[in-house]
C-alpha cells in the first residue's frame, strides 16, 4: 500500500517531465533547441507564486473548475497500476468510475468556461463537450473487449497479473487496433495535434486552451498540472499495453514501463511535428476512426476466441 | 470606347488644367461607365482648393484615366450601382462630409471628424470612444450567436475589431471595423517639411516601407522633373523585391503555423530573418527605412555588397525551395488550405481585390507588368493567376512570387550597379500639377496621388494601401466558412491595419 502510494506521488511528480519530452521532439523537428526538459516545473512554480485574477462577473463555479479538474485527474491516477504495481485503489467496476471521474473534471472545466460568459469560451466549451462523446463510445467498445477477454471490470486487472504478455496473449493482433484507437483517444482527450493545437495563440481555433483563458496564477497551475496528469494517465495505459512484459523484478519492470512511456510521448511529439491539425469539421471523422478500430478489434476477437 | 476621362501614365505629372473638369452628372455617368466595363478604381477622393471642394477619380483599364468635378453636398451614391466605389465613398463621406445617398453600407471608415467642419454624416460625437455610432450588421434567430474579436488581440498584432455572426461553427457574416490606428497622415503631409515627407511615408505601413516610399519618391520626382539614374532604379527594384520576399516567406511560415505544422513555420521564420538582414546589408535597416528618397537612393551598392548579397541569395535559394515544397506536398496541410475561404472571381471583381489576393481569384493584374516603373520595364514578370480563390491559391501565388523574386534579384545583381546618391535639397515642384504613382508592393497595388497648388506646394496627398481594397475580400472569404478557419484566412490575406487607417 505504502509502495503504491509512493508510486502515485511519483507519477504526479513525473507527469510534467514527460510532457516536456513532446516539446523537445517538436523543437527537434523545427530545427530548434527547444525549452529545457524541466520547463513545466518552472512554469508551475511560476504560476503558483502568482496571484489569481477573477472577473467580477464570474461566480464560485469559475473557481471550482481548476480545483475539480485537478483533483479528478489526480484521483484517477490512484486507480492506475504502474509498472506491474497494484494501484492504491481498485474495486470491481472502477473503470466506469474512472471514466466518469474524468468526465466530472471536464464538466467543471466546461461549467467554469461558461461561467465567464465569453463567446470564445462558450465556443471552446461546445467543442470540448462534443468531441469526447465519440471518444466515450470508443472507450466503451474497448472496455467490452477487455471485459470479454478477462471477465474483469477493474483497470488493475488488465495490467497486473501472472500472464507474461498480458492481453496480447488472449487477443493477439487485434490488440494493435486497440493501441491505435487508444492513441487517437489520447490525442483527442489531451488536446494534441491533429485534434487541437496546444501551442496556438489563436482563440478561434482552440478547443481546450480557450476554455482556460481566463484562469490565472495558481488556478491555471492546477489546470496545467491536471492536464499533465491526464496525459500521463492515458500514456501509461498505452505504455503498459505496448510493453506488457512482467519480469518479476521491480527495477526491470520500471525500466520497461518508462521505456513504454517515452515511446508514447515521443510518438505524440512526432505526430505533432509531421502533420497539420485537421479542420474542425474533420475531427469527428478522425475520432470515429478510433471507434471503428475498437469495434473491429472486438468483433474479430469475439469471433475467434470462442 | 470614347470617354471624357483623360488618359495618363503612371508616375508622369500632368498640369491640372489638362484634366477634364466635368459637371457632376457627367462625371458620375462616365465613371460608372468605365468601371462597369471592366475598369477598376485606383483613387476616388476629394480635395479642397480655396473654398471649393472638388472630386477627383483615377480609374484604370488598360490605361490610367482621370477626371474631376466640383463636389456636391449630397449625391446619388455610385456604389448603389457599382460596388468598387463602396469604400471610397465611405471615405469621402468621412473626410469631407459629402453624403452619398442610397449608399448600401454607409458606415465610417476610420472614426474622425471631417476636414471641413461640416455636419457629420454619421452623427458621431468624436469625444466618445471608438466605435461611435457603428451599426453592426446583425443576424437574428434562435441559434445565431455573435463573436466579437478585438480590437485587442492575442499575440503582437495591430488593433481591429471583428464581428462574426455565426450559426454553430459556420460564419454567416464577418464585419471588420477598423480605424483604431488612425494617425491623420493625409492631413499631416501638406504642412510637413519636404525632408520629413519620406519619413512620414515610411511609417504609413511599416511592412510596406519600400512600396510606399517608392510611390512617394516617384511622385516627387515627377513633380520636380528629376530623373534618378539607372543604378538607383535597380537598387529600388531590389529593395521592393526583398520586401516581397521578407513578407511572403514570413507569411508562408505563419500559414503553416496556423495549421499547426511546425517545421516550415520555424524555417520560414528564420529565413525571413535572413531576407531582412539582406535589406540591412543594403541600407543599414532591416525594413529598408532611409533607403529611398526623392531623386534616388541614399545608399550605393558597391561590388563587395553586391557579391555578398548575391552569395547570400544563392545560399538561401535551395532552402526556400525545399521548405515551400515541404509545405505544399504535405497532404494534411493541403487539406486545410484547399477549399478554405474561397472568393469567387466575380466577387473579387466587384470588391476590386488587388495583389496576391486578387491574383488568387484569377485576376492577373500586377502593377509590375501593367504599369511598370523603376527597373520592371526590362524584367519579365509572369502572370501568376490561380483560379480557385481559396487559401491554397493565395499561398500558392505567394510561393510562386517568392521564387520569381529570387530570380529577379539574382538577375539584377549580375552587373555592377552605379549610382550617385542625391543631396537632400528642396526641389521646386511644378505648380498646379497632378501625378499618380502606382507600385506593386507585396500586398498589391499601392497608389499615391499628389496635387500641387498654384505656388507649387502640396495641395493634397492621397494614399491608398492595397489593404483598402482587400479587407472586404477577407470578409467575403469567411462566408460559410468555419469560424475556426478565420485565423488561417486572415493570415492568407495578411492585411495592414495601419495602412488602411492612415
Amino acid at each position: 500500500m505504502i509502495k503504491s502510494l509512493m508510486f502515485w506521488v511519483l507519477a504526479i511528480f513525473l507527469a510534467p517531465f514527460f510532457s516536456a519530452l513532446i516539446l523537445k521532439v517538436k523543437a527537434f523537428f523545427g530545427g530548434k533547441k527547444g525549452p529545457p526538459l524541466l520547463i513545466n516545473y518552472y512554469t508551475l512554480v511560476k504560476l503558483f507564486k502568482k496571484g489569481s485574477v477573477y472577473s467580477t462577473s464570474t461566480t464560485f463555479v469559475f473557481k471550482l473548475g481548476p480545483m475539480v479538474s485537478l483533483s479528478s485527474a489526480v484521483t484517477v491516477l490512484l486507480f492506475l497500476p504502474l509498472a506491474g504495481q497494484a494501484p492504491v485503489f481498485s474495486f470491481n467496476g472502477d473503470l466506469l468510475f474512472i471514466l466518469y471521474l474524468l468526465g466530472l473534471g471536464r464538466f467543471f472545466t466546461i461549467a467554469a468556461a461558461m461561467d465567464t460568459a465569453s463567446p470564445f469560451e462558450g465556443m471552446g466549451a461546445a467543442r470540448e463537450a462534443y468531441f469526447p462523446i465519440i471518444c466515450e463510445a470508443t472507450l466503451f467498445m474497448i472496455l467490452i473487449l477487455f471485459y470479454v477477454l478477462t471477465g474483469e471490470l477493474r483497470l488493475a486487472a488488465y495490467f497486473t497479473g501472472s500472464q507474461p504478455f498480458g492481453l496480447w496473449q488472449m487477443a493477439g493482433s487485434p490488440m494493435l487496433f486497440v493501441v491505435i484507437a487508444l492513441f487517437i483517444i489520447l490525442l483527442a482527450e489531451n488536446s494534441r495535434v491533429p485534434v487541437d493545437d496546444p501551442a496556438t495563440h489563436l482563440e478561434l481555433t482552440m478547443i481546450h486552451e480557450v476554455m482556460v483563458l481566463d484562469h490565472s496564477g495558481p488556478d491555471f497551475g492546477f489546470i496545467e498540472l491536471g492536464s499533465f496528469c491526464k496525459l500521463f494517465f492515458y500514456a501509461s495505459i498505452i505504455a503498459q499495453l505496448i510493453m506488457p512484459f512482467e519480469s518479476g523484478y521491480l527495477a526491470l519492470n520500471l525500466c520497461l514501463f518508462t521505456a513504454g512511456l517515452v515511446v508514447v510521448y515521443l510518438a505524440v511529439g512526432i505526430m505533432e511535428s509531421v502533420m497539420a491539425r485537421y479542420r474542425m469539421d474533420r475531427v469527428p471523422k478522425f475520432l470515429l476512426t478510433s471507434f471503428a478500430l475498437a469495434f473491429f478489434a472486438t468483433v474479430i476477437t469475439l469471433e475467434f476466441i470462442k | 470606347m470614347s470617354t471624357a476621362f483623360l488618359e495618363i501614365s503612371n508616375g508622369v505629372a500632368v498640369p491640372r488644367d489638362k484634366i477634364p473638369h466635368l459637371d457632376f452628372d457627367r462625371f458620375r455617368r462616365e465613371a460608372l461607365d468605365i468601371v462597369e466595363n471592366g475598369g477598376k478604381v485606383v483613387h476616388f477622393f476629394a480635395y479642397q482648393e480655396g473654398d471649393v471642394v472638388k472630386l477627383s477619380a483615377v480609374l484604370r483599364q488598360d490605361h490610367l484615366l482621370t477626371a474631376g468635378c466640383d463636389a456636391p453636398d449630397t449625391y446619388p451614391a455610385l456604389s448603389s450601382q457599382c460596388e468598387p466605389f463602396h469604400m471610397f465613398e465611405r471615405e469621402l463621406a468621412e473626410q469631407f462630409g459629402i453624403s452619398p445617398e442610397g449608399h448600401p453600407w454607409l458606415k465610417m471608415v476610420r472614426y474622425h471628424p471631417n476636414y471641413m467642419d461640416r455636419v457629420d454624416v454619421f452623427g458621431n460625437n468624436y469625444d466618445d470612444d471608438i466605435p461611435g455610432n457603428y451599426d453592426y450588421y446583425s443576424v437574428e434567430g434562435p441559434e445565431i450567436h455573435e463573436v466579437a474579436v478585438g480590437p485587442v488581440h492575442a499575440g503582437v498584432i495591430e488593433p481591429g475589431h471583428f464581428r462574426f455572426n455565426c450559426i454553430g461553427e459556420r460564419v454567416l457574416n464577418l464585419e471588420i471595423q477598423l480605424g483604431y490606428q488612425h494617425r491623420g497622415i493625409e492631413t499631416l503631409i501638406p504642412g510637413a517639411a519636404a525632408k520629413r515627407l519620406p519619413i512620414i511615408i515610411e511609417s504609413v505601413a511599416g511592412d510596406t516601407t519600400v512600396g510606399h516610399s517608392l510611390c512617394m519618391a516617384q511622385a516627387m520626382e515627377a513633380l520636380s522633373s528629376t530623373q534618378p539614374d539607372q543604378g538607383a532604379h535597380t537598387i529600388r527594384t531590389i529593395a521592393l523585391e526583398l520586401e516581397r520576399l521578407q513578407n511572403h516567406v514570413g507569411d508562408l511560415g505563419a500559414l503553416s503555423g496556423d495549421v499547426a505544422f511546425l517545421p516550415p513555420m520555424n524555417y520560414c521564420g528564420r529565413m525571413r530573418g535572413d531576407f531582412l538582414n539582406m535589406s540591412l546589408l543594403l541600407c543599414g535597416n532591416r525594413f529598408s527605412k532611409g533607403l529611398i528618397r526623392p531623386g534616388g537612393v541614399r545608399f550605393t551598392l558597391d561590388d563587395e555588397v553586391r557579391t555578398t548579397l548575391a552569395q547570400r541569395i544563392t545560399e538561401i535559394t535551395p532552402q526556400v525551395k525545399h521548405v515551400i515544397e515541404l509545405l505544399f506536398s504535405t497532404s494534411s496541410v493541403r487539406s486545410r488550405f484547399e477549399n478554405c475561404g474561397s472568393v469567387s472571381q466575380e466577387d473579387a471583381e466587384h470588391l476590386g481585390l488587388v495583389g496576391p489576393a486578387g491574383r488568387a481569384c484569377g485576376m492577373a493584374y500586377d502593377v509590375r507588368r501593367c504599369f511598370p516603373t523603376e527597373g520592371y520595364g526590362e524584367l519579365d514578370i509572369p502572370e501568376n493567376a490561380e483560379d480557385s480563390g481559396d487559401v491554397y491559391a493565395r499561398a500558392k501565388v505567394r510561393a510562386d512570387e517568392v521564387l520569381q523574386s529570387i530570380d529577379l534579384i539574382q538577375s539584377l545583381l549580375t552587373a555592377p550597379v552605379k549610382t550617385e546618391c542625391p543631396e537632400p535639397e528642396e526641389r521646386a515642384m511644378a505648380p498646379d500639377a497632378f501625378v499618380v504613382t502606382l507600385n506593386e508592393a507585396w500586398r498589391g497595388e499601392v497608389a499615391h496621388c499628389v496635387l500641387t497648388d498654384a505656388a507649387g506646394n502640396l495641395l493634397r496627398y492621397k494614399i491608398k494601401d492595397p489593404s483598402f481594397h482587400n479587407w472586404n475580400g477577407l470578409s467575403m472569404s469567411l462566408r460559410n466558412t468555419g469560424i475556426s478557419d478565420f485565423p488561417l484566412n486572415n493570415k492568407s490575406f495578411n492585411l495592414s491595419y495601419c495602412g488602411f487607417d492612415l
